[in-house]
């Protein structure tokens, strides 16, 4: 039996003050997938993840996104997020007083009451995060911490990837994951990710370089510009792209136009 | 516009749960203010020759004096002659020795209120003093209390049992001509609570005191003292809540706590008085004048103030540090929603060496809220080695709402040290969106957002306060979001 898709992205536009950033996406991801979306700056790739997400700031203005047979867009963000929606932000928001457990807790336990499951108790969150924790390479004292209030850049990234760990969604988005990281944080973080592929979860990872392909490896890779997908591919198109960089595809934009 | 911040604006549709009226007979004087109503106060009390002098002195003095205009609120003028100042439930005898006696009106009242007075109903280590309207209906606890020396009791029963302390301390941290509204409410201030804490006595339980005002255009004028006499140690909290009148109340309290030497008071205040509709009609005008005084060496009196309801609140909860190495604090947390207008903050006065004090501000504004920080700190000339730390942070919900901040420093010795932190944030519709991203419902994310910035001052507060704080912040700003 062919598996259904998980995500469907169907002729999708969306504006931003009057400006239309996607013109025209479409994008399907099955379980167990893992897509690369690449692309110059301003290509529309941290806009897509928004609006995955169902930021406010986006006005979808055409096309549907079908997530495991529902609208997505007719659902608020928090109902996304609950269906299992996960955006690792590109720059994570600092929420300072409030502990970065507690946070954790007040999401895995909404997400739970969504799908009819008991909420954690305070031992048993703490036993999930212990396990989940050693994977990531969390130092405990971030935990305690107010949420990614006063953590360096590496530890915000690692912070998503971790609470990616324990609320488990069956779709991730990456948003830039790697900027700002050094090799070593680049690796640990991208083992963390490696460790949560699974055949019932799709991953989007979205990056304006091929490095961090070389350790999460994607079955598909698709090239953003201007507001559509110009190319799709394999892993071997992000090697491609290295090497031409993102010019020759800008015109490939052009022409499409 | 984004939803989040159209939501938060429309954060003003929270139902003030307190409002209801008991029907219950009072025993009012007329309304109006002249020397004979006084006459008529203090009799009704059967109070000693000199504290109808002091009341009176209060009053000629009140006569001469102008109603401050200096703070950042807005309101009619008040018609003195318009508000009844005293109103006492009636009773059968004179006053209630027990809660036998208590009307069962009353103490249902308070039940609905969720204040237990039956003191098996208590929970263990709160001991109550409930005022309502213009008298102290019951004060629990009171032997256990007894056995330890510990006074608990109404101002009224205070009089007429310990005049001599009362006589010694009252007036003696805000005089009778301390400012308008504390002339005021020395001429007709009509009960409160009185507490003494012995030498060495560490009072084993919270104390507490609820204010309640019921009937119609009465103004509410209590009066606190608590002196902790040397290595004494209490913590005390009040809560206070109002019926829901179209009319606007007039509430001018005066607390004085007195340390001595060694001694410790921790004062918690929970405000909850009715704030006015969403249009702003009606509420309570809350004009109180609060002040410690550290009168002792090593000394130590502590603020923690929760404020979220009144239509007004104009007040300085202050410290006079007199001892050497004593200490003042101040942590506040206030919330002004829908038209509500808060001008809160503190007084730090260093006379003694090495005086420390810390003040921790945090003011929320959210609809046509306006939010203002005013705070002094003077630095006498003996006060060798004075310390302070001020931290002031606003934070705005929509943008229709405003934040203050007046800080006074007056220093006259160049040994002492002063840090001023302040800051003014808008809560983050990426904040927000950062939650809900997580599958945490808007309201919950804004609940969770306020309550991470006040936790500096949250964590003051005694532990069963803190949780009814959060709850009561979450509910003021309930149907603000979604």
């Amino acid at each position: 039996m062919a598996k259904s898709p998980i995500l469907e992205i169907k002729d999708l536009h969306a504006k931003a003050g009057g400006k239309e950033i996607l013109r025209g996406i479409n994008l399907t991801l099955y379980p167990g997938e893992v897509h690369a979306i690449m692309g110059p700056n301003g290509s529309g790739k941290s806009t897509l993840a928004q609006v995955i997400a169902g930021r406010d700031l986006y006005d979808v203005t055409k096309g549907e996104i079908v997530y495991e047979g529902k609208d997505l867009l007719e659902l608020d963000p928090e109902e996304r997020a609950q269906e299992g929606v996960f955006l690792a932000f590109q720059y994570p928001v600092e929420i300072p007083g409030v502990s970065n457990l507690y946070f954790l807790k007040a999401a895995l336990n909404a997400i739970r009451k969504k799908k009819g499951e008991p909420e954690v108790d305070a031992m048993e969150f703490f036993n999930l995060v212990r396990q989940k924790m050693g994977v990531m390479e969390m130092d405990e004292a971030l935990l305690n911490r107010a949420v990614n209030t006063g953590f360096s850049g590496g530890e915000k990234k690692r912070n998503e990837i971790f609470q990616m760990a324990v609320l488990e969604p069956r779709l991730a988005l990456l948003d830039e994951t790697d900027s700002g990281l050094d090799i070593d944080a680049l690796k640990i973080v991208s083992s963390g990710v490696n460790a949560l592929r699974s055949p019932d979860r799709a991953i989007l990872v979205i990056t304006h370089y091929q490095r961090l392909l070389n350790h999460i490896v994607p079955d598909y890779v698709h090239v953003l510009a201007d507001g559509r997908i110009v190319k799709s591919g394999g892993k071997e198109l992000a090697l491609e792209l290295e090497e031409s960089g993102y010019a020759g595809i800008e015109e490939l934009a052009e022409t499409a136009r | 516009m984004p939803t989040e911040v159209h939501s938060i604006e429309s954060l003003a549709n929270q139902e003030y749960k307190w409002g209801f009226v008991t029907e219950i007979e009072a025993d009012t004087v007329p309304a109006g203010l002249n020397e004979d109503i006084i006459r008529l106060i203090s009799e009704r009390k059967n109070e000693p020759q000199f504290m109808l002098d002091w009341r009176l002195k209060a009053y000629r003095q009140w006569l001469t004096m102008k109603e401050p205009t200096w703070a950042n609120v807005h309101y009619p003028p008040i018609d003195y002659q318009k508000i009844i100042y005293y109103a006492a439930p009636k009773t059968k005898i004179d006053r209630p020795k027990s809660l036998d006696e208590v009307d069962p009106e009353l103490l249902k009242t308070y039940e609905k209120l969720g204040i237990p007075l039956h003191e098996r109903e208590l929970l263990a280590g709160v001991a109550v003093d409930a005022v309502f309207d213009s008298v102290s209906v019951a004060t629990t606890f009171k032997e256990k209390l007894g056995e330890l020396g510990i006074i608990f009791c109404s101002f009224s029963e205070a009089v007429q049992e310990h005049p001599e302390l009362v006589k010694k301390y009252l007036g003696s941290v805000v005089p009778h001509s301390d400012n308008f509204f504390a002339a005021l409410n020395s001429a007709v201030f009509s009960d409160g609570s009185f507490c003494y804490i012995p030498k060495g006595v560490r009072c084993p339980m919270e104390l507490s005191t609820y204010f309640r005002i019921n009937a119609k255009d009465t103004g509410q004028f209590e009066r606190t003292l608590i002196i902790a006499d040397q290595g004494a140690y209490v913590s005390y909290l009040e809560g206070c809540t109002a019926p829901m009148r179209d009319t606007n109340q007039l509430h001018a309290a005066v607390v004085e706590l007195v340390a001595l030497d060694n001694a410790t008071i921790k004062y918690s205040t929970v405000q909850n008085w009715y704030p006015g509709d969403k249009e702003g009609k009606g509420g309570i005008y809350n004009f109180v004048t609060k002040r410690g005084k550290c009168l002792g060496v090593n000394s130590k009196i502590s603020w923690t103030q929760v404020e979220t309801g009144s239509a007004i609140t104009w007040k300085y909860p202050g410290c006079i540090l007199m001892g050497d190495n004593s200490v003042g604090e101040f942590y506040s947390v206030a919330l002004t929603n829908n038209y509500q207008q808060a001008d809160t903050g503190t007084k730090m006065i260093h006379i003694g060496k090495n005086t420390r004090s810390t003040i921790v501000s945090k003011g929320i504004s959210a609809g046509h809220g306006q939010n203002t920080y005013r705070g002094a700190v003077k630095i006498l000339k003996g006060a060798t080695g004075a310390r302070n730390y001020s931290q002031c942070d606003s934070m705005l919900l929509g943008d229709k709402c405003g934040a203050h901040t007046f800080p006074y420093l007056e220093v006259k010795n160049t040994s002492s040290s002063i840090e001023h932190e302040a800051s003014t944030s808008k809560i983050g519709e990426d904040q927000i969106f950062y939650c809900r991203q997580r599958g945490i419902p808007i309201e919950d994310a804004v609940n969770m957002i306020v309550n991470g910035f006040c936790k500096e001052v949250f964590r003051e507060l005694p532990m069963e306060f803190a949780v009814e704080a959060q709850k009561l912040l979450g509910v003021s700003l309930e149907g603000s979001v979604g």
